[in-house]
């Protein structure tokens, strides 16, 4: 076989995944798995091999619900034919990987940095000078913003190039969040030091992270959590998704100057991550999920202070989004602007919520469920035009979504006591894609372990990675002054992407 | 449609906390620990420390470094307890490193005359997230919104360094956010405070030692405020903040 396919957190042996010539993985890739309608791609990244550098290649089917794994070891000299000239989602793999080691692609069409890491190729490159396209013109003008910007979010680079109000371009320079993340998951070598490094990858997705890294660890360990941590895992999930979308859609507000929603969406947010204060004793759950165990089991006490929380927050959520989604300033505002079409989405591989707001049913509770999710039968929310007002809507349908679905949790919990098995080591040699879908999206752990079952590997994939390009085509056209909203209504990760 | 926005309202009732030096968190924050002398085995607490916050004899926790993870307290409950005391913050750094039972407090002697003279009753402050992940900026942001409300104070984030009397770091300071970070502090005109919000800026975190960082700003600049937390709470900054700009009662 040319690639092996596995599930998502099935643990195989690293050997087991099929090493191939680079000619044959290329064809693999675009000749076979990546013509299938329900392909996309959840990582492609390099890791340093005794020869050379290997190459690993994950393709998830959504519709089969599985995951093709493929490799190719090449020279740090070599230059490769692009995937991206056929398939423009490959273009930031490809850049990053020709970023980390000195690999060249032929035909890919700009194989400039992404993140200026400590351990690229060429240290001499620094993110002060970064390449941009440049356009010569005396009609058409520059506008550079950040790294710093007006609000207190994190730092990132936009340059535009506009005709008058007009955005023709937009280039994104990343990589001023970058920590060494990836490099520390192998130099901190105890768990507890690891799941702290998971919960801080991107500080607004922290259940999301630390679950991937979690369930990868778990599936690593040979660990399977009872029925009840399962729940729990997915509970706090859902609760991240209704609290950071509902922030999101006071954001959205602000950036409209709709003050009466700014205020009601802001202050609705609040019972939402305080009860992940209650629950675990920090508003944004970090140190609720830790591998192998629990710290904060869920008691019928704390459900049922979920369900008053979220019975006065419903009414109110309504009522307050009625209003928003009804009124023509705001319309006027969000309809029609900052559109990804469907077949740009699906293009260039967007995922997650973005992705589903451009009518791209991409959804991993649904196509790879781990844990509780595979006990239901979720279907993705779908928006048809991919406009800032889908995106915002697609919040309000999630968060309804997310509701009902934690209710029917609590439903079928037993609150028996927690597992108390420790872990065991992890194996040795071996090899596990961790997928779970965050409230941005899908997010993606890659782990490989040495011959002592100590971490060899570890790949992070924020869903950022993915859309941050969706951002710069949404803006094409648009009036500069939209580019708030059309940023807020991605609200990607800076630190997720720089890692 | 005047009419929908005024139920609303009426239906929002009173949001803001009246207090917010009193007002006490729901649940089971966890603020600054409490050590007792219960004799117990500190080594492996030491070891257990993902940040290497806690030292020994007696046992104490820095919290700069703390992550608040709050496992020191599961491994040894009668040990290390911790509060729901959110008034965290100090101007000196020795301060957050906590034994014992004692509040900690902005040394107010030690508070630079102008601070209090300036700023008491006006404080414009500029946001600089070097390499932060986002959870203290969110937490920031609350601190202006309608439930802490820290506007009422007279302290604000501003959109411009040009604006503003003092920066607030968050992050562990990423050698890519280095120079710009500088150049802000830069064109934030004098007099101009310094505050660190959150463990990542006041010590690294769990990043501490990352080849990825470079954090020899804070080896030129004088910090005025350290709140400490992972995030830091909205009212842990309020009240940090408050006590460093109002000086003694
Ligand atoms: S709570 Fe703080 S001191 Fe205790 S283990 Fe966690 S980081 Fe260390």
């Amino acid at each position: 076989m040319d690639y092996i396919t596995i599930k998502n957190n099935q643990r195989i042996a690293f050997a087991e995944i099929p090493v191939l010539d680079y000619d044959t993985f290329y064809k693999t890739l675009t000749d076979n798995l990546l013509n299938q309608s329900d392909a996309h791609c959840v990582n492609y990244y390099g890791v340093q091999a005794d020869k050379g550098v290997q190459l690993i290649c994950c393709i998830a089917h959504d519709k089969a619900q599985n995951i093709s794994v493929l490799s190719t070891i090449v020279s740090k000299s070599d230059t490769l034919q692009s995937i991206t000239a056929t398939y423009p989602a490959f273009h930031l793999f490809e850049r990053e990987i020709h970023e980390n080691f000195g690999i060249g692609f032929s035909g890919h069409p700009w194989l400039k940095p992404v993140r200026y890491p400590h351990k690229a190729a060429d240290r001499s490159a620094t993110i002060a000078d970064y390449p941009f396209y440049k356009i010569d013109s005396e009609e058409l003008h520059e506008v550079g913003v950040g790294p710093i910007h007006a609000g207190i979010i994190e730092p990132g680079h936009f340059r535009f190039i506009c005709n008058g109000e007009q955005i023709l371009h937009l280039e994104i320079q990343l990589g001023y969040q970058h920590r060494g993340i990836e490099t520390l998951f192998l130099q901190k070598n105890n768990l507890l030091q690891r799941a702290t490094l998971a919960e801080n990858i991107a500080g607004d997705t922290v259940i999301g992270h630390s679950t991937a890294f979690a369930n990868a660890w778990e599936s690593l360990c040979g660990f399977t959590p009872d029925r009840q941590l399962q729940i729990e895992r997915a509970f706090a999930l859902e609760n991240e998704r209704i609290a950071i979308h509902t922030g999101d859609l006071s954001g959205i507000c602000t950036d409209i100057a709709y003050q009466l929603g700014n205020s009601v969406f802001g202050r609705l947010r609040t019972p939402v991550i305080n009860y992940f204060q209650r629950w675990a004793g920090n508003r944004f759950a970090k140190g609720l999920i830790r591998p192998g165990k629990t710290n904060f089991g869920l008691t019928a006490d704390l459900t049922k202070q979920w369900l008053e929380m979220i019975a006065a927050y419903r009414p109110d959520f309504v009522e307050m989004a009625n209003q928003t989604f009804d009124l023509p300033s705001v319309l006027s505002r969000i309809e029609r602007t900052g559109i990804v079409e469907p077949e740009t989405a699906q293009r260039i591989g967007m995922v997650g919520m973005a992705a589903r707001a451009s009518n791209v049913a991409r959804d991993i509770r649904a196509s790879h469920p781990w844990g509780y999710y595979t006990s239901i039968q979720y279907q993705p929310v779908t928006e048809p035009v991919g406009d800032v007002y889908c995106r915002a809507r697609i919040r309000h349908d999630e968060i309804l979504r997310s509701i009902d679905m934690m209710t029917e949790m609590i439903d079928s919990m037993d609150y028996k006591p927690q597992t108390a098995t420790p872990l065991t080591k992890a194996a040795a040699d071996s090899f596990v894609v961790s997928l779970v879908e965050g409230w941005r999206g899908e997010i993606c752990h890659c782990a490989i372990t040495d011959a002592n079952g100590e971490l060899k590997h570890y790949k992070i994939k924020d869903p950022s990675f993915h859309n941050w390009l969706g951002l710069a085509l949404a803006v094409r056209n648009n009036e500069i002054s939209d580019f708030p909203i059309c940023n807020k209504s991605f609200d990607l990760s800076y630190s997720g992407h720089d890692l | 449609m005047f009419i929908n926005n005024l139920k609303i309202l009426f239906h929002q009732g009173k949001q803001f906390i009246p207090d917010v030096t009193t007002t006490e968190v729901p649940g089971v924050f966890r603020g600054r620990p409490v050590i007792t002398d219960v004799a117990c085995n500190e080594q492996q607490l030491i070891d257990l420390c993902p940040t290497g916050a806690i030292s020994g004899n007696p046992l104490r926790i820095d919290l700069g470094r703390c992550t608040f993870c709050g496992e020191c307290a599961f491994a040894c409950p009668e040990k290390i307890r911790f509060t729901k005391d959110y008034k965290l913050s100090s101007n000196i750094r020795e301060r957050l490193v906590v034994s014992g039972d004692q509040p900690i407090e902005v040394d107010a002697d030690k508070v630079r005359a102008e601070i209090h003279k300036l700023f008491g009753r006006s404080l414009k402050l500029r946001e600089v997230s070097a390499a932060g992940d986002n959870s203290c900026e969110w937490e920031l942001n609350a601190t202006s919104n309608v439930n802490f409300d820290m506007g009422r104070f007279g302290i604000d984030f501003v959109a411009s360094p040009r604006h503003a009397d003092g920066i607030v770091v968050t992050g562990p300071i990423s050698e890519n956010m280095a120079e710009a970070l500088e150049i802000c502090y830069q064109a934030t005109p004098d007099p101009k405070i310094l505050i660190l919000a959150g463990t990542d800026a006041i010590s690294g975190g769990i990043f501490a030692n990352s080849p990825a960082l470079n954090r020899s700003f804070l080896d030129k600049y004088k910090v005025d405020l350290y709140v400490p937390g992972n995030p830091v709470h909205p009212l842990a900054f309020v009240n940090g903040v408050l006590s460093l700009v109002r000086g003694k009662k």
